[in-house]
């Protein structure tokens, strides 16, 4: 197989008595959507977090084509991490800043771009995601679906090889969380990009994305295909994706 | 057994008692350094240092002439009755310029930014930090040091030297309102005073400790707001509090310390 764009090897994580990576294994291919998927609190931001560095590993490493992140020089993970764009869980939008402004950061900051294109590639993007029109509110004056669909501008403005998604859809309606995800989907056609996305959507997921990987009890369970998953015959799995909870499954029957 | 657990106990909360502050104070040191070493990486952030001039000197001007008035007329009242006891009350001019230019003005401009934007400053970047702005500047691979604490500290630099002689002068004409207007000192008196006795070293020095106050009291508001989220006593909107508050206190206490250790070393 090839080698993997990113991968995890044994990555531990604990905050305070609280582990929770505990010896996480996963492998990210290039070109690929690789949805995260598990329980709520588990431990799926955290383990974003540390793809591209807001977090580090207490013990284990993250490689990145091959080569352990945390042990390159300054200059060669600054390369790294210029490729990735991220979107956080809790939008994380600048709150002083309109939403023009907010999108337009990352492309004005690095100084490259002439203002005539900023202009341009924020007013598509924006429309992209159906925000025309909105450029001079401030996030305090959007609702929660807007504010997701500006922080995915802004994480997409800048065309990165790498996105981090985590939870972009959550609280979006049936129609705007469709047209995200055709969104994401259409962007890997034509440009290729690897994704990684935190995500509650299943089974959206599986239509979208061409990995599944799903985080329990601090380590990843299972890696692999969305058929895959599945066919999966592991009861916590097949839990999961049916959402049912076994102690409910269980206590069920006693009740009739 | 259990008695030397406990000395040993003791011990160790009285070393990190000792140990915390100074890893405290390097890392403000560090803090301090990376913003110096970014206020001239390339490119220039002019157009943040000016929005940063405007919120911190020019917003500033009217509480640093209100306080600068007052305190200049306290001073000529006090020195004018301290005066006219030995009656040399024609040094009024003198005394009144000499202790605002060297000490009040300095020190009293800086507490006046402490209390108008030094604890905005504190409060603003705490928030950033503990609503994930701070993270997501990193994600985009901005600085945030260069692309928060840098423009403020450059526009606090050029700022207080202009308070701190706006405070001087306001305070000079207050202190000629009191003893010449009210108390009736011949005015020609009370200026010429002031001519003679300020020497070119006396404004020098002042402006040598604005200098320094500006850097103390950037690096402690923002210091402290972009470490809100390694507080232990308190998080979120509370932690926020927490900062804004230490960053005031600190940023004041700073600026006592410092104005003597630089008092005793100017004069
Ligand atoms: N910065 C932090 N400090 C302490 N605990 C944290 C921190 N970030 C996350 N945690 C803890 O890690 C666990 C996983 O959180 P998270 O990754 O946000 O879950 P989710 O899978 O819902 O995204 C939670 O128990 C949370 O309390
Ligand atoms: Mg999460």
């Amino acid at each position: 197989m090839t080698v993997p764009l990113i991968e995890f090897n044994q990555v531990f994580k604990r905050f305070g008595d609280n582990a929770v990576l505990k010896g996480v294994d996963l492998s990210i291919y290039q070109g690929q959507v690789t949805a995260i998927i598990g329980k709520s609190g588990i431990g799926k931001s955290v383990l974003l977090k540390h793809i591209i560095g807001l977090l580090e590993p207490d013990r284990g490493e993250i490689r990145f084509q091959g080569q352990a992140i945390n042990a390159m020089p300054a200059a060669a993970r600054r390369t790294v991490k210029m490729k990735f764009s991220y979107m956080f869980q809790g939008t994380a939008l600048f709150d002083s800043m309109t939403v023009y402004e907010n999108v337009a950061l990352p492309l004005k900051e690095k100084g490259r771009v002439s203002f005539r294109d900023i202009q341009r590639r924020v007013r598509d993007k924006l429309a992209q995601l159906d925000l025309a029109g909105i450029e001079d509110k401030y996030p305090s004056q959007l609702s929660g679906g807007m504010k997701k669909r500006v922080a995915m501008a802004r994480a997409l403005v800048t065309d990165p090889e790498i996105v981090l998604f985590d939870e972009p859809t959550t609280g979006l309606d049936p129609i705007r969380k469709n047209a995200a995800h055709a969104m994401i989907a259409q962007y890997q056609k034509t440009f290729g990009f690897t994704g990684v996305m935190v995500s509650h959507e299943i089974p959206d997921v599986f239509y979208i994305c061409q990995r599944i990987a799903m985080l329990d009890q601090g380590r990843i369970i299972f890696q692999g295909s969305p058929a895959e998953i599945q066919n999966s015959t592991e009861p916590v799995i097949q839990q999961f994706i049916r959402g049912q909870d076994p102690e409910a499954i269980n206590a069920a029957p006693s009740e009739r | 057994m259990a008695q030397s657990y406990t000395i040993t106990h003791m011990l160790a909360g009285l070393g990190r008692m000792a140990i915390s502050p100074v890893q405290e104070l390097g890392r403000v040191a560090i803090f301090f350094f990376r913003g110096v070493i970014h206020l001239f990486s390339f490119p220039i952030q002019a157009d943040k240092i000016i929005d940063q001039v405007y919120f911190i000197g020019t917003k500033s001007v009217f509480v640093i002439c209100l306080t600068g008035a007052f305190t200049g007329m306290v001073l000529g009242l006090q020195g004018y009755y301290t005066l006219v006891k030995f009656g040399s009350e024609g040094l009024l001019g003198a005394a009144v310029a000499l202790s605002l230019i060297r000490e009040m003005g300095p020190v009293l401009a800086a507490i006046m930014v402490v209390a108008r934007a030094g604890s905005a400053m504190a409060a603003e970047i705490g928030i950033m930090r503990i609503s994930e702005q701070i993270d997501a500047l990193e994600t985009m691979d901005i600085n945030p040091i260069r692309f928060l604490f840098s423009p403020r500290l450059g526009a606090a630099l050029i700022s207080f030297p202009f308070l701190t002689a706006i405070f001087d002068v306001v305070g000079i004409i207050g202190g000629y309102v009191t003893g010449s207007l009210l108390l009736g000192i011949n005015s020609g008196l009370y200026f010429s005073r002031v001519e003679s006795s300020v020497l070119m070293a006396d404004i020098n020095g002042g402006f040598a400790k604005s200098f320094c106050f500006a850097a103390i009291v950037v690096t402690v508001c923002c210091f402290q707001g972009y470490t809100t989220h390694l507080r232990k006593e308190g998080f979120g909107a509370k932690g926020v509090s927490l900062s804004t508050t230490s960053a005031v206190v600190f940023s004041c206490v700073t600026i006592l310390v410092a104005d003597y250790v630089l008092t005793s070393f100017l004069l």
